[in-house]
């Protein structure tokens, strides 16, 4: 059981981390942080595997992976 | 069963959100290189030399001591930083309009001395800072706000291929060129900066690292589709892989 955690006030919302997630668990969310980026938010729904592929392609560093 | 944190942020890079745009491939780039000099516990011999450009801020990012370098002359600048202090680790960081443009003659000149430093050079075919000029690196047909009707190679020349003119050169002991497109490339680039820094570490000579990178603002494009341009026009212009490697230091 892994899961990731994305930092609401880092993230930029540029979406790169939705297109590389094998099990398409990362969405744009329909919230804005205070920067005004629409951030990216995590179903946590127990089929991530912790590839951290997200993490590895995330421009900011705003994503951790726990396994 | 306890969780364990199996991916966060290097302790090289400091706890300081970036300024880069939305999608800028700088940020990983920065997280790659913060991961090498954590990978050989190089933090407190480290001596960072910034460029001018978007890399200007590489102090503000990174734990480790930054000169800021005049225009094109970060290679000068670590020359002399290493030079007069050997047992650190120096590298320079820098951009297609820093590196290819005006400090190309700085450079070339210390790859073929083959200054024991690394270089890490950003290309994103335009000049990202000052607003999306024409740089050494565009490509033919590119449109920048200098170059309103695409790139011309009668009027322009064509883009440089910075890897392959210093794999050329003797004092050269390691130059590879890597993108962030794929998960492949990614492990790739990760390994092409590790070695990078191993081989200064191991006093191999001259090492040079060009990433391939998106720069979603100039290019008028979202991160998505920056980094679809540089996976099906930048990688054909500028083919990935290492150029060169050499096996041993050089005894004279």
């Amino acid at each position: 059981m892994a899961r990731i955690e994305i930092h609401q006030t880092l993230c930029k919302g540029c979406a790169l981390c939705t297109t590389l997630c094998p099990e398409e668990l990362i969405k744009i969310g329909k919230q804005i942080n205070e920067n005004g980026y629409f951030y990216a938010v995590f179903t946590d729904n127990g089929a991530c595997k912790g590839c951290a592929l997200c993490a590895k392609i995330c421009p900011d560093v705003a994503i951790e992976v726990w396994k | 069963m306890s969780e364990k944190r199996v991916f966060s942020r290097p302790q090289t890079l400091k706890d300081a959100p970036f300024h880069f745009c939305p999608g800028c491939h700088h940020g990983i780039a920065h997280r790659m290189v913060a991961e090498a000099i954590d990978k050989f516990n190089l933090r407190e011999k480290t001596i960072g030399v910034a460029s001018v450009g978007c890399s200007v801020f590489l102090y503000d990012y990174f734990d480790v001591d930054v000169i800021e370098a005049p225009h094109g002359r970060a290679a000068a600048v670590a020359t002399g930083v290493k030079r007069a202090r050997k047992d650190r680790i120096v590298f320079s960081y820098q951009g297609d309009g820093d590196l290819a443009s005006i400090g190309i003659a700085e450079t070339v000149h210390t790859a073929n001395r083959g200054e024991n430093i690394t270089i890490i050079f950003i290309n994103n075919t335009v000049y990202g800072m000052t607003g999306g000029q024409l740089a050494p690196t565009t490509l033919l047909g590119q449109k920048t706000t200098t170059s309103p009707y695409g790139r011309d190679f009668m009027q322009d020349g064509y883009p440089i291929r910075m890897t392959e003119i210093l794999a050329t050169l003797e004092g050269t002991a390691f130059a590879a060129r890597v993108a962030f497109t794929t998960p492949k490339n990614i492990n790739m680039a990760k390994k092409a900066i590790e070695k990078a820094f191993q081989f200064q570490k191991e006093e191999m000579g001259f090492t040079f690292v060009e990433v391939l990178s998106a720069c979603p603002t100039n290019w008028g494009l979202n991160a998505i589709d920056s980094m679809k341009r540089v996976e099906e026009e930048m990688i054909p212009y500028f083919p990935l892989g290492i150029f060169k490697e050499r096996k041993a230091a050089d005894v004279l």
